[in-house]
């Protein structure tokens, strides 16, 4: 507990830096602007659709599905890591078997194809 | 003086060291560095003009982001668009709190020696705190691409986001080797684990491979940049922001290298220690502040190196990378390294 | 007030406004960003409770995993915001008689907990809380304790834990690999 204070500071600093630094700027800025300047940018041609409508492949999903099973998978190692010389050959059993069935997930992903061409 | 004011003055000692010297000074330098290094690299001269060697070229530099216009486009989400940068540039300078860059430095007020352990924060969980951290900085590539309302910026956030989940895995369990053997997931523990025993690139080689070519797709550095790609994506997430705010992006993405770089050193090389070399006392502390920051620069030279070394990878051959083969890699040097331990 | 108490009802507040933000909201996306804001309150109320290791996984897993996939989701389906929604929904009366129930129930709850706390005076040493005993040595940390215990006593859940996770894999590559094969 006592170790969180320091962070603490150092994440208010770290969060107020930016924030000064942008307010100061904004008042010794220049200011013009105008259409041309304002539109988004797509090479001098005027977009003609929201971009928010652009379409974009289902992969991005099926990555972060992945990777939050894959992101729970590494949060059960840690305190296995941590606490294995006291688990030993019995952790080593139990979190292979854990392991095991996630490989199993991990090559039907790969036989499926969803880890291609993302 | 009492122990808690004490305690309260250490801190904010440590706290003013890591802004001052890790973040205000080499920050801007590693903006110069980089272009003279990839001026060496490409057999050119680099920035020469503004001072000695260029060196003051970073303030030219910083004047021109802060005084150049704000351009904010019409029609992108005003909130995200703001929030962006500073969501992007927070964690990258948050990790230092528990990196440890030093031996503990004994310190004498009024007759009463105390002993100052040199890095700010350490607290039990460790690297879970840095990954964590790692995490939130996805948001604000995703958010700058979505408010940007540009179709290049959003399809540029996406892959970088993409990317930075795909490896941030292999990065995971790359690291819990470490801390296997180390049995704490304090940095300091590790370091001294080093101390006791040998540096963790030795034993744990394949390990710091993984983890080496993570950092360099966590912090989109080349190979990885495809996502701010300025040949292909316009500029990719950032690509409508001006000023100070693309000046955060950046900042941000330095921070990041420089963070990378000292947990590179600190997981595997020995952070602040040497082998043989017992520091004690307060020119001991000195020393190993020294030899960390020796340490850190020299991988983030690696990184330069690096960028102005290889071509870019396309971005289904980056995918692949990191899920066909850097997983089941690290997975595999996982269970080697448990099981050696469990052999002992 | 004393330091603990006031970091408390900090991160109380912060959650609390991230909830509101949620529901109250317009886009969808500065909905998830709130929901964001209430799970980063949510991981520093468990630093305060010692509880390290499950608020670097809340933040690790919630913020960093889940939170991404709510993002990728609405901007795939890109919910726009309805402009002629009513400001006061239809169904705000029956919304305020259950939320009224629901307060009365949970106040009863608190109070109930209050009134058998208020003879107890607060724990000598809350750093001891903290600490494992595993047969000779005292070890710290809430990560030595969850590992201690996750797997030895919980094994089994955690072994099953590993059947929901393929499970979830399986599901989303059905899912997913349905959708592209009908778009692409």
């Amino acid at each position: 507990m006592q170790s969180y204070i320091p962070i603490l500071f150092f994440a208010a600093i770290a969060a107020l830096f930016p924030i000064a630094i942008l307010v100061v700027m904004a008042l010794l800025r220049a200011k013009a602007p105008n259409p041309t300047k304002l539109s988004p940018y797509e090479c001098g041609i005027a977009s003609a659709t929201d971009a928010h409508d652009h379409r974009f492949s289902v992969r991005y999903y099926l990555i972060a599905v992945l990777f939050v099973v894959f992101d729970v998978e590494t949060v059960f190692l840690f305190p296995w890591a941590v606490m294995y010389d006291k688990l030993l050959l019995f952790g080593l059993i139990e979190m292979a078997v854990f392991l095991y069935i996630l490989v199993l997930g991990y090559v039907y992903v790969w036989k499926r194809g969803a880890l291609s061409w993302a | 003086m009492s122990d808690a004011t004490f305690a309260l003055v250490a801190t904010g000692a440590k706290i003013l060291f890591v802004w001052v010297i890790a973040l205000a000074t080499i920050l801007p330098n590693l903006v110069w560095a980089e272009r003279r290094v990839a001026g060496m690299i490409q057999d050119r001269p680099g920035p020469n003009r503004v001072g000695p060697f260029g060196f003051f070229q970073i303030i030219a530099d910083g004047t021109k982001f802060f005084m150049k216009e704000s351009v904010t486009p019409l029609y992108v989400d005003k909130l995200l668009y703001n929030l962006a940068p500073w969501i992007t540039l927070m964690p990258g300078l948050v990790t230092f709190a528990v990196i440890p860059f030093g031996a503990t430095l004994p310190v004498t007020i009024g007759g009463v020696t105390r002993e100052v352990p040199l890095v700010i924060a350490d607290v039990n969980i460790g690297i879970l705190y840095i990954f964590a951290f790692t995490g939130l900085g996805i948001y604000g590539i995703v958010l700058a691409g979505w408010s940007a309302n540009n179709k290049y910026s959003l399809m540029g956030g996406l892959r970088a986001s993409a990317q930075i989940i795909s490896y941030e895995l292999a990065m995971g369990f790359a690291a819990a080797g470490v801390f296997l053997a180390a049995g704490t997931l304090r940095l300091s523990g590790v370091v001294e684990w080093q101390q006791q025993h040998v540096w963790n690139v030795v034993p744990q080689f394949v390990g710091f491979l993984v983890f080496l070519i993570a950092a360099f797709a966590e912090t989109n550095r080349l190979p990885f940049d495809l996502a701010e790609a300025e040949e292909e994506l316009a500029g990719g997430f950032h690509a409508e922001y001006s000023s100070f705010k693309f000046g955060m992006f950046f900042m941000g993405e330095y921070a990041n290298l420089i963070a990378a770089s000292a947990l590179l050193a600190t997981l595997y090389f020995g952070g602040w220690s040497l082998p043989g070399v017992a520091f004690t006392g307060v020119w001991g502390a000195l020393a190993s502040v020294a030899v960390f920051f020796a340490k850190t620069i020299g991988f983030i030279f690696l990184f330069l190196w690096v960028r102005w070394t290889f071509p870019r990878f396309r971005y289904d051959q980056l995918m692949d990378l990191g899920w066909k083969f850097l997983l089941p890699l690290s997975f595999f040097h996982l269970i080697a390294v448990a099981a050696f331990v469990a052999a002992k | 007030m004393e330091p603990g108490l006031f970091f408390f009802w900090l991160f109380s507040a912060v959650v609390v406004v991230g909830a509101v933000g949620v529901v109250v909201m317009r886009q969808p996306i500065h909905s998830a960003l709130f929901l964001l804001l209430s799970f980063l309150g949510v991981a520093c109320l468990y630093v305060q409770a010692r509880a390290e290791l499950v608020a670097a996984v809340q933040v690790l897993v919630y913020a960093g995993g889940v939170m991404v996939l709510f993002l990728y989701t609405i901007m795939l389906v890109n919910v726009k915001r309805q402009r002629t929604e009513r400001y006061l929904h239809r169904q705000a009366v029956p919304a305020l008689g259950f939320g009224f129930l629901f307060l009365l129930v949970v106040g009863g709850v608190v109070v109930n907990e209050a009134r058998a706390l208020a003879g107890k005076a607060p724990a000598a040493d809350p750093a001891a809380l903290a600490t494992t005993v595993i047969g000779s040595e005292t070890v710290l940390g809430n990560t030595q304790a969850v590992g201690w215990v996750l797997y030895r006593d919980y094994l089994l859940p955690f072994e099953i834990a590993s059947l929901f996770l393929l499970v979830a894999m399986i599901g989303a590559v059905v899912l997913g690999k349905r959708t592209m094969e009908r778009f692409d």
